[in-house]
């Protein structure tokens, strides 16, 4: 039986028209004689069908402003839809969020109970779970501190901990792991796995093909708000890459909807070596500019640059955390110039770029998938020689014969 | 979703079209929610305050203490004979409640755009429960007057069985308010300066520091009582203070009806707006 039926669903947002307006606005409006200023329309998702089967992991992927959000959105019943209807069958929790609600005033204790009751857990059900909950984030002697006083690291893994042990029919997951170091992340990834085999139906959102390819069995892709496939995920994230790096063609910056608080927002991102216009080549060295946009002057931000390679594995990061040259605070608008030497590590192929900013720890703005781009082969030993290499990483090395 | 929702039932999620009743059931379902909103509102409050619940404490004593200074001893404003001290104090229990309390959940869904924007609820509840927080500080009110009536001299009457009554009738009314403008600020932000100008402003037209029916002539009370917050007051000190300040019947009952229609149209207009808070905060 289907878990959840979708059929000509729509959402049309208005851009502009959705700002907040004054009530001096609609007064100047009704002497106007209704001459709105015009308000753009568009649909975030337009006729998308699909069912989803009871049991069934399904990983939904699209590039960003492609419509997955808008999808969760309708799921979750936080918004509404313009058009069409979903069926759904059994308890849903969505989890667009970890840590939805957390006081930093409260403590440990007083978020979990708080944050899980947000999720839609009973008071018994939390109680019941609160020291599964305190071993899985790892922490029991901080639990009567306000989490204030907490590290982001160690209020992220409380609050993943909360939601890792929701037990709804259906669960709803957009994309929460993009924060969080690499064992943690693993090992929710891990609890995820377990709720899914556990018969349960999930809806998971993730830029992250390796997670969505490990964890889903089914796949849905959408484009611009339509649906334009869905079948085994395999199929479906061969279709996407294949879309994302069309072959030959110098893909430049895109973005979505600020993702975080928005203080700060990039608007553009470069990657070339010497030659600005062509592809950077291997052993050319890799420069990259990232512009971006302040509400305000002189925020202490700190910039992350993270590549992925054609697999979403996350091959490095650079943090401007790490540049003592850097000053503390940043100017209104500017444009970060990161330069990394000829000798860097990566090897001819595809790769991808995320940007993030952080304010005092807190994420103002998150892009991923803000850029594609294909190291060229090229003469990484200046010996006259290409590479040739298929590895992940490429290093100067040097050889010698002992003889016997 | 709450566990004693069935399991099997089959939910349908389309655009609503037309009027949408409030759903009472699906209130009553998130009502642990609702609890642990107003729990968090009240631990919240008074964290990191040096003197903490004593603010409670000391913000009506201290305005009645001012008041009765100002109006009871240099401008001697009539107390029919009862001691203006706990005239006002009876009058400040209500209005003080309506005031903070009202202030806070207009800002109460703005204030929790955060949420509204990740997890479904029924928003109602947020409001609600930032009302439902402020009846703490009432009822500490409540034990302070009950210590300062025998001070003054002003015995304990039957009537004050009655206060329960009027007190529902704040709560009311202060609900009803909070509905409207916390579901008006998500689109007009002006209701961030409105409030605070109904509050400051109301306590003038509102008889808390002076006994109105003597002083308002008799064709414009009706229009006085159109404050729902007139018919509170008069009722709260009928209660403390006894017979001889029994309220202004006519007033009272047009106060009792101006709170049943505002918390009817601010249910419907919540309900009828909720659908768009998650795109428009």
């Amino acid at each position: 039986m289907a878990a959840i039926t979708v059929s000509q669903l729509g959402k049309q947002y208005r851009l502009g028209a959705q700002t907040h307006d004054t009530l001096r606005d609609q007064l100047a409006g009704l002497f106007r004689g209704g001459a709105k200023p015009e308000a753009q329309e568009f649909w975030a998702l337009k006729d998308v069908n699909f069912q989803i089967e009871k049991g069934d992991i399904v990983g939904v992927i699209g590039r960003n402003g492609a419509g997955k959000s808008t999808l969760l959105k309708i799921l979750s019943q936080i918004t509404e839809p313009t058009e069409g209807e979903v069926r759904i069958r059994g308890r849903v929790a969505s989890l667009l969020e970890v840590g939805t609600g957390f006081h930093s005033e409260l403590t440990g204790r007083e978020n979990v109970f708080l944050n899980g009751a947000i999720l839609g857990m009973t008071r018994a059900e939390i109680a019941r779970k609160f020291g599964e909950i305190a071993a899985f984030a790892e922490m029991d002697s901080f639990l009567d501190t306000p989490v204030k006083h907490y590290s982001s690291g160690m209020t992220t893994r409380l609050a993943f901990a909360v939601a890792a042990h929701l037990e709804p029919e259906i669960l709803i997951i957009d994309e929460v792991l993009a924060v969080g170091d690499a064992a943690f992340q693993k090992k929710c990834l891990g609890k995820m796995g377990e709720v899914a085999r556990a018969g349960r139906t999930v809806i998971f959102v993730s830029h992250n093909m390796a997670a969505i390819t490990s964890l889903c069995v089914r796949g849905i892709y959408l484009e611009k708000g339509r649906l334009k496939a869905l079948g085994p995920v395999q199929e479906i994230v061969e279709t996407y890459m294949r879309d994302a790096l069309p072959p030959g063609q110098k893909s430049g910056f895109r973005r979505g909807e600020v993702r975080g608080s928005g203080r700060v927002k990039f608007t553009n991102l470069e990657v070339y070596s010497r030659d600005r216009i062509a592809a950077p080549v291997v052993g050319e060295g890799l420069t990259i500019r990232a512009t971006y946009e302040a509400v305000e002057e002189n925020l202490p931000i700190r910039f992350v640059v993270n590549v992925y390679d054609s697999s979403q594995v996350r091959i490095f990061a650079l943090d401007s955390f790490t540049d003592r040259a850097l000053p503390q605070v940043f100017p209104k608008t500017g444009t970060l110039v990161l330069e990394i030497p000829p000798h860097f590590a990566l090897t001819p192929g595809r790769y991808q770029m995320e940007l993030v900013a952080f304010i005092d720890e807190e994420a103002a703005d998150h892009v991923p998938g803000a850029l594609d781009f294909e190291m060229e082969d090229g003469d990484f030993f200046g010996n006259g020689r290409k590479t040739h290499n298929p590895a992940a990483v490429i290093i100067k090395n040097q050889w010698s014969l002992v003889a016997p | 979703m709450p566990a004693d929702d069935a399991l099997d039932a089959e939910r349908v999620i389309r655009p609503h079209r037309g009027f949408i009743a409030v759903d009472f059931g699906e209130l009553w379902r998130y009502r642990e929610l609702f609890g642990f909103l107003a729990w968090r509102d009240i631990l919240v409050r008074y964290k990191q305050t040096y003197l903490g619940v004593a603010w409670v404490v000391l913000q009506p004593v201290l305005t009645m203490v001012v008041f009765t200074v100002l109006f009871g001893r240099f401008a001697k404003f009539p107390t029919n004979g009862a001691p203006y001290e706990i005239i006002v104090f009876a009058a400040l229990l209500p209005w003080q409640f309506f005031a903070n309390t009202l202030g806070e959940s207009s800002n109460s869904l703005v204030a929790s755009a955060r949420i509204i924007s990740r997890v479904y609820f029924p928003r109602l509840i947020i409001p609600a429960s930032v009302v439902c927080s402020g009846v703490v500080e009432a009822v500490i009110s409540l034990a302070i007057l009950f210590i300062l009536m025998p001070c003054y001299g002003v015995a304990f009457r039957p009537t004050l069985l009655l206060l329960p009554v009027f007190f529902a009738l704040t709560f009311l009314t202060t609900f009803a308010a909070g509905a409207w403008f916390s579901a008006l600020n998500v689109k007009y932000r002006d209701v961030r300066y409105i409030v605070p100008f109904i509050t400051r402003l109301g306590m003038f037209i509102t008889p808390v520091m002076f006994l109105w029916v003597s002083w308002v002539p008799e064709k414009w009370r009706m229009w006085f009582c159109l404050n729902p917050l007139v018919g509170i007051i008069d009722g709260f000190r009928w209660c403390v203070l006894g017979p001889s300040f029994a309220p202004y019947w006519p007033g009272l009952w047009l106060s009792v009806a101006v709170t049943a229609v505002l918390l009817v149209t601010g249910m419907v207009y919540f309900r009828n707006t909720e659908k768009t808070f998650a795109d428009v905060i």
